[in-house]
């Protein structure tokens, strides 16, 4: 792509007295426009990331609460030794957290992937399909929490009642320790369409002279998938893990429309999240919450680093990367 | 289908494809469809055990008393006010550095430019209470205005994203011309790019009703206390958390008109977003 300077200067530069005084104050400060254009963008950005992440990175050393800021009071590494030492709900925030994670993530790419893979194998209706898996997620968050708040009711629940056709007793879904976080992940399945279209896109984008060559070569659908589709695809699988990944790490609507800010049966629904607005909003420990918002940042952020220097051994980049 | 009947491996598998396909989206829509169908039934049916699909009689007038006890259409402007100041304010800022970054030439461009890429990884967790913060020492907490500004201001690096992509799709002989008939860069963006441009321009608008309809935890915090400033999201979080004894079938019927512009938007500009949809894989 070649740009070009935007005011239109040339060779005929040589006729400086022809040139008005506006051409020449255009062509010095050729590049002022394009600053000017960014601008906006850039006051947002020291607004809203740079002067916000500095903020936060201070009151995670203070007492602040509310009122004028100057009421902040430095107390050093208290907040980190009170959350590390003595808040047993921290460490029921990450577990739950973890174990969300742990499991929405790589079931939701997996199913994706699968539903793509069928869609890509030339089926008829595949509009119709495609819209079928994908409409779901489209659906904003609280009325899809609400949804399943519904769906999963023991007593009047689609989902119990489904289950009694097949002879299962009524699972107490939201109520039962060991059932909240699998409630949770089946909220977040339902929104798996988002991830199939991107991963559908990529299966569209495989050129079809490459299966031709596995063919000629004598392979079959399964060489197909293990040597040509699945090594191609890591791109997209890569990027869709850490969407994933620093998506469900901040999970906060489906658990707090299901537990509100009490985190459920033995606090089996508190996630990291709900943990945090509870000591922000709730109590109003601006300066504790800020301390937890900023480990979750360092763990997403040591999670994508570990994602991204071990992606040169999995994901395959054609053309060598870039 | 004789060829079919020749090979039974191949007929196995097509069967296969189509029978899961076929009970996966019946599966994923089943939700949908029973929430409208919760949303028209008289309340003895609701809690009734029988799955009944197609409602008897269609309690058409749960819709009605929804909106005699909620109000919703308080809640739908509030939405609007957030939404429109958004969708016009951030088209214009976001576009103009989407063809900064595309199409004009300065020092540090495509350094600038990374740096809005990286933004895009900031997770929201590290701006909520700083923000939340900052707008409470100026005044702003319980307006509409901590959801407004940054839209105003083009905080989307997304949207600056896709607009850079497409504008550099743009042939370059209709710059050349552009500026040979005597057209400023600004003139370039409004009479050239942006007439050009409406693909983008309507996957970003999607997008951004999507987002202003859809977020829930920073209207939580910024408008929560008040109920006369609730946007949709919060007043049908409102429902649930006020009722101790839910009444299931009006919670689906505001369930299902939060749903029907998302359908509607969707059926509209289908290409649109599942373009959009796609761009964010691409970047690899």
């Amino acid at each position: 792509m070649t740009d070009h300077p935007s005011a239109a200067p040339n060779s005929k530069v040589t006729q400086a007295t022809s040139i008005s005084w506006l051409t020449r104050f255009r062509y010095r400060h050729r590049y002022l426009i394009g600053y000017l254009f960014i601008l906006p963008w850039f006051l947002s950005f020291l607004w809203f990331d740079v002067i916000p992440f500095i903020l936060n990175l201070y009151l995670s050393f203070t007492n602040y609460s509310v009122g004028p800021l100057t009421r902040a009071k430095w107390i050093g590494l208290e907040n980190y030794t009170t959350i590390f030492t003595a808040d047993p709900r921290f460490l029921k925030g990450v577990g739950n957290t973890l174990y969300y994670a742990i499991g929405a993530v790589p079931l939701g790419l997996i199913f994706a992937f699968i539903i793509a893979l069928l869609l890509n194998s030339r089926v008829r209706g595949l509009g119709v399909y495609r819209t079928a898996f994908y409409v779901p997620s489209l659906v904003p968050a609280v009325a899809a929490s609400l949804i399943f708040l519904w769906i999963l009711n023991t007593n009047y629940g689609a989902l119990n009642r489904l289950l009694g056709l097949v002879g299962i007793e009524p699972i107490r879904w939201l109520s039962r320790p060991e059932w909240v976080k699998p409630a949770v992940i089946i909220v977040s399945l339902w929104g798996f369409g988002a991830q199939m279209i991107i991963f559908l896109a990529g299966l569209q984008d495989i050129p079809r002279e490459l299966y031709e060559a596995v063919e000629i070569d004598g392979g079959n659908s399964w060489h197909k998938l293990i040597h040509l589709t699945i090594p191609l695809m890591t791109p997209v699988i890569f990027f869709n893990l850490i969407v994933g990944i620093i998506g469900s790490f901040q999970v906060f609507t489906p658990a707090y429309i299901f537990f509100g800010t009490d985190g459920g049966p033995l606090n089996a629904g508190l996630f990291y999240m709900v943990h945090i607005y509870n000591n922000a909003f709730r109590f109003f420990k601006m300066g504790y919450a800020s301390a937890l918002s900023l480990i979750l940042f360092v763990a997403i952020l040591i999670f994508t680093i570990i994602l991204v220097r071990t992606s040169d051994r999995w994901v395959f980049y054609a053309g060598g990367g870039r | 289908m004789t060829a079919l009947a020749a090979n039974p491996f191949r007929f196995i598998r097509i069967s296969l494809t189509y029978l899961i396909l076929t009970a996966g989206a019946l599966l994923l829509l089943f939700p949908l469809v029973w929430t409208i169908s919760t949303s028209l039934k008289i309340a003895e049916k609701v809690t009734l055990t029988t799955i009944e699909l197609i409602p008897n009689p269609i309690a058409w007038w749960n819709y009605v008393e929804l909106f005699q006890r909620h109000p919703i259409p308080t809640y739908f402007i509030n939405t609007m006010k957030v939404l429109i100041p958004a969708l016009f304010g951030g088209l214009i800022t976001c576009s103009l550095a989407g063809f900064a970054f595309g199409r004009l030439r300065f020092p540090g461009r495509d350094v600038i430019f990374v740096i809005v890429l990286s933004t895009m990884m900031l997770p929201y967790v590290v701006r909520l209470i700083p923000l939340y913060i900052m707008f409470d020492q100026v005044g702003l907490i319980n307006t509409f205005w901590p959801l407004i500004i940054p839209r105003i201001l083009g905080h989307d690096a997304f949207y600056i994203f896709l607009y850079r992509q497409f504008f550099r799709g743009i042939p370059e002989d209709l710059f050349d011309a552009a500026r040979v008939d005597g057209l400023s860069d600004l003139g370039i963006w409004a009479r050239i790019v942006l007439p050009l441009s409406k693909p983008v321009l309507a996957t970003v608008a999607i997008f951004s009703f999507q987002y202003a309809w859809n977020d829930f935890l920073f209207p939580l915090i910024y408008l929560g206390a008040k109920k006369i400033n609730w946007t949709m999201a919060l007043g049908l979080y409102g429902m649930r958390s006020l009722e101790g004894e839910m009444l299931w079938q009006q919670l689906m019927a505001y369930a299902v008109i939060m749903i029907i512009p998302v359908l509607l938007v969707f059926a509209w500009g289908q290409r649109h977003i599942v373009e959009g949809t796609t761009m964010t894989g691409l970047r690899g």
